[in-house]
């Protein structure tokens, strides 16, 4: 966690020192927003991943989606943001919190919720993190996002854009939802021999979530 | 805005989920960590979006468009997934990643004290085999 | 049809014929005789037309180019002068006398047509190497040969012997024909063309660079196939074939192939003194050794074969002395006689049961049985002892003749040392070929114990032909001496008074010597049994001699020798019989020189392969197997660990993409 946390803030320094080049202002006030915003975000994710109490973990997801949607606000995409309110924290983590009480997850800290390939999962995250950060900075140090004017992401302009150059995928995406409906289902109903109660929670579910999703997506769309 | 921020956090937001997927044990937890990286990459799709619209006058808005479908997609999986880990869970009692090691070379599935069902009628068949 | 036509026929029709007879023989056995014989027939009837309208006139040249070689062309020629004529004229008859014998010969075996079919490639065969004018198909015709020799003399597969004498045929002369070739390349680089009258043309002009070399090269070659020392071993041992084919491949046509060939070369041997000295030297060393072995040898098959070595040896000896008339003459009519010898052979072991002249010694009554083969043999005999008026003796003079004529000084072709060598090698032998002749008829006629079996008369088509080969080998030699000439490079063939009266008188001698000791020694036959005869009298004569050539080394202890006191030959030799007998221990220097060191290398490679190789093969499959157990290790079952690689691995790709594209 210490890691990631002076990877987020060597990142920050870095930026710092991109937006100091040549050419550009000082940081704006939308920026120091998205970045107080973002060490949250980010905070919340690496506690998310690190913590040993279950529940916590799907709380501080909660905290960390909640963060990208105010970052996705503040990027003028605001039809989006409310969708990631609206299904992630809605239903997502709803359902992550009902998959772990039928898991009967322990609730408290629990000794053993990393596995031993953690040392190795560091190595190759932070490797990871180093080579990401790294290329992208090189490629973007310069590149400014020009968010005044008209916002590029309310939802009249989404849904237009969704419904004139994207109608075909999102009919697509429609059949799509409807077969992870009946393999939830599918899932399900197998294992009844098991445990009979719990098929049925479990498809219940399932299909309640899967139901509002759809609904969702469509109310947004229109 | 500079489009190094968003990038940055991004990618950092990616790294972590990629921890918690290659680290966590608990198979639900796994799934946050994915849920996590695919916020990661919506993120950088709506950035870019944001910053294409005006550069290059993008009017389809593709990064937004993908990331509606992505926020789908991810709800779609989460889904199945949960389903998934419901059914193993029901079967071996346990969700724990590590210990769902039946590709493992030279596995035994008698050891497994999970795979109960199977292992009569396997080494049944397995004397008929050999005699 | 033009002379070329009717040449071109020739060796087309056995060839047709025998290739025929390999489709038809399996589902139409019936036509396996006609097809046959009908075309060696027919082809005798060319030849002979061809060798009328010849004439001995100027030689008939044809050719065609095959195919543009980008160097030295190769043509499908023909070149027929006297020679050639008068050589396929003998191939021809001899081949249908034994097509016509064959028939008889093996009239229940089940394998007749593909013999029969063999024949007839091998007919076509050697017709082509007589009539072809470009030493690239004559190679051809002569390779042919050679595999169908050892098809032929392996007839009898199922016994050992003619196992390993096919074998034996075949490397043996291969021997030899490596040189062949490599003399042949030799040839027609220096003189651009493997057509005969370029060479002989080059030659004439002094063209060739390396005479000695070329001409001792293609001696090998000739050595091997006209079974001359030291490559003559081959030939005794392929009389484990059936007697026809000894008596067309073994004794008429294959083996004076080499002659033939060095014949038609002659004056590129002339170009070197030291190949005619080789030449000479190698005949006398074969005529002299093999008249000694023969006069040792049990089996009457290998008297004939060492016998055969013998007359070639004065062949190459009259070639060494630089006169082809002799040696063609000479050629011709051994042809003629020699496979009558071999024919009637084969009538008497079927007659007798038997192939050793000690168990023949010790039957009488054997002539009774078989009074065809009696007669032809006695003639065959004397002509083979160069008895006068047999032809045997005229040709025998021709050469000797011709010897002489070079020691006197007469000519410039040849080496003085080389006519004083084959003389007196000529008139030796001549002594022990009527040793060895007379032998052979005491012993195989005037045996006396048991009365020989009646199977009954042999069948007509053999009889006949036996009698059909007897005429030129009664008439042939005076007939022809006075006509050769015209037909030759019209050298006199005519005997000489000199050596008329040496060459006569010591064949007396020998006979009678032989004759006196015979006297001596048959009183032993009684005192000491021999004797094995075939089990299945009543079967046609090839499996009868199958089976003696088989029961032979049982019964006598070895293929070609048996412990018999009563033989005259062996008082005459004294203590050189034993090792006459085994042809002078040549088979095992032969073991000492090739065999031996190539089983020893032979192991080695074994070695080699079996632990040296095997070891690399083997760590090539230990090693992946160590890696494969090493690796194992890492399929734990654990996704997460596996997704690390994964991931840990596209980092790095990653990485090293970024850091190429950047050019860092």
């Amino acid at each position: 966690m210490s890691t990631a946390a002076t990877a987020g803030a060597l990142a920050a320094g870095t930026l710092h020192r991109a937006a100091e080049s040549p050419g550009f202002l000082s940081p704006t006030g939308v920026e120091i927003t998205f970045l107080l915003v973002g060490l949250v975000t980010l905070g919340a994710a690496v506690v998310t991943v690190t913590t040993r109490q279950l529940v916590h973990a799907a709380l501080w997801l909660v905290v960390a989606l909640g963060g990208l949607a105010v970052e996705y606000l503040l990027l003028t995409a605001e039809f989006i943001a409310w969708v990631q309110v609206l299904i992630y924290v809605g239903s997502v983590v709803v359902l992550l919190l009902f998959g772990l009480m039928l898991t009967r997850a322990p609730i408290g800290r629990s000794p053993d919720a990393d596995s031993g390939n953690r040392w190795v999962a560091l190595t190759v995250a932070v490797a990871a993190a180093g080579a990401l950060v790294w290329v992208v900075v090189d490629a973007f140090r310069t590149t400014w996002i020009d968010l005044d004017g008209a916002p590029s992401g309310t939802t009249e302009v989404t849904g237009a854009s969704l419904f004139q150059h994207w109608v075909l995928p999102f009919e697509a995406l429609s059949v799509l939802l409807l077969a992870a409906l009946v393999g939830a289902i599918v899932l399900s109903r197998k294992a009844k021999a098991g445990s009979e109660r719990g098929a049925k929670d479990t498809a219940a579910s399932g299909t309640a979530t899967g139901a509002t999703r759809t609904r969702r997506d469509q109310e947004g769309a229109r | 805005m500079h489009l190094a921020y968003p990038a940055v956090l991004a990618a950092l937001l990616f790294c972590t989920g990629l921890y918690g997927v290659l680290a966590r044990r608990n198979a639900i937890l796994v799934l946050m960590s994915v849920e996590l990286m695919l916020n990661a990459v919506n993120l950088n799709l709506v950035a870019f979006d944001a910053w294409l619209s005006r550069a290059a006058e993008d009017t389809l808005h593709s990064g937004q468009a993908l990331a509606l479908f992505t926020i789908a997609i991810a709800a779609a999986e989460i889904g199945i997934g949960l389903a998934i880990v419901l059914a193993v869970y029901r079967n071996r009692g346990t969700s724990d990643v590590d210990r769902l090691r039946d590709t493992a070379e030279g596995h035994d599935p008698d050891s497994d004290a999970t795979g109960r069902a199977l292992p009569a009628p396997a080494a049944g068949e397995k004397a008929e085999a050999t005699a | 049809m033009t002379t070329t036509t009717l040449a071109v026929l020739v060796p087309l029709l056995p060839f047709l014929g025998a290739l025929a007879g390999l489709l038809l023989g399996r589902t139409a056995p019936g036509f396996a005789r006609p097809l046959a014989v009908l075309p060696t027939l027919a082809s005798l009837a060319l030849a002979a037309t061809v060798a009328a309208r010849q004439g001995g006139g100027a030689p008939v040249d044809a050719a065609t180019e095959l195919t543009p070689t980008g160097s030295v062309p190769i043509e499908l020629a023909l070149h027929i002068d006297g020679f050639a004529a008068l050589t396929a004229v003998v191939v021809a008859t001899v081949a249908t006398c034994v097509q016509i014998y064959s028939t008889g010969y093996l009239r229940d075996d089940p394998r007749y047509p593909s013999y029969a079919a063999l024949v007839s490639l091998f007919t076509s065969a050697m017709l082509l190497v007589v009539y072809t004018g470009d030493l690239m198909v004559l190679l051809v015709g002569w390779e042919v040969m050679g595999i169908c020799s050892y098809f032929l003399v392996g007839h009898y597969w199922e016994t050992p012997e003619a196992r390993a004498a096919s074998l034996k045929a075949f490397l043996v002369t291969k021997l030899g024909d490596v040189p062949f070739l490599i003399g042949l390349f030799a040839l027609a680089a220096d003189t651009g063309s493997f057509r005969i009258t370029r060479i002989l043309g080059a030659v004439a002009h002094g063209g060739i660079d390396h005479p000695t070399l070329i001409a001792l090269l293609l001696l090998a070659g000739v050595a091997g196939k006209s079974a001359q020392f030291p490559l003559h071993t081959w030939l005794p041992d392929a009389m484990a074939g059936p007697t026809p084919v000894s008596a067309l491949i073994h004794a008429a046509t294959m083996v004076a192939a080499g002659v033939y060939f060095v014949a038609r070369l002659l004056p590129l041997f002339e170009a070197s003194q030291a190949a005619m000295t080789v030449l000479a030297v190698m005949a006398a060393v074969t005529m002299t050794g093999s008249a000694v072995a023969a006069l040792a040898q049990d089996d009457i098959k290998r008297v004939l074969a060492y016998s055969t070595i013998g007359q070639l040896g004065y062949m190459t000896g009259a070639l060494a002395v630089a006169d082809r008339g002799a040696a063609v003459f000479h050629l011709l009519s051994h042809g003629a006689f020699k496979a009558l010898l071999f024919l009637a052979a084969g009538v008497i072991i079927h007659a007798a049961g038997t192939n050793s002249l000690a168990a023949m010694s010790r039957m009488s009554h054997l002539r009774d049985r078989v009074p065809d083969a009696y007669w032809t043999m006695t003639v065959a005999l004397l002509a083979l002892a160069a008895i006068p008026p047999f032809s045997g003796f005229f040709s025998k003079e021709a050469v000797l003749g011709v010897a002489e004529h070079v020691v006197t000084g007469h000519t410039e072709h040849a080496p003085a040392a080389a006519g004083w060598i084959v003389l007196l090698a000529g008139l030796l032998t001549a002594l022990l070929t009527a040793a060895y002749a007379t032998r052979l008829w005491l012993l195989a006629f005037r045996g006396s114990g048991t009365e020989a079996p009646d199977h009954g008369r042999q069948p007509l088509t053999m009889t006949t032909v036996l009698w059909v080969l007897a005429v030129p080998s009664l008439a042939f030699g005076g007939f022809a001496f006075r006509v050769l000439p015209d037909w030759f490079d019209g050298q006199d063939l005519t005997p000489t008074l000199t050596t008329s009266v040496l060459g006569t008188g010591v064949a007396l001698v020998g006979g009678i010597v032989t004759y006196a000791t015979w006297r001596h020694t048959t009183a032993h036959a009684a005192r000491v049994p021999l004797g094995a005869v075939a089990a299945h009298p009543e079967d046609d004569a090839g499996q009868v001699e199958a089976e003696a050539i088989a029961s032979h080394e049982p019964a006598y202890g070895d293929v070609a020798y048996a412990a018999d006191p009563s033989d005259p030959g062996r008082l005459l030799l004294g203590r050189l019989h034993r090792h006459a007998a085994v042809g002078f221990h040549l088979d095992a220097v032969y073991s000492a020189l090739f065999v031996r060191p190539v089983r020893a290398g032979a192991s080695l490679v074994r070695f080699l392969d079996r632990e040296v190789v095997d070891t690399y093969v083997r760590g090539a499959g230990t090693l992946p197997r160590w890696l494969g157990a090493a690796v194992r290790r890492a399929q734990t079952g654990n996704l997460q660990t596996y997704v690390s690689a994964l991931l840990a691995g596209t980092v790095v790709l990653a990485v090293a993409a970024v850091l190429v594209a950047t050019g860092a």
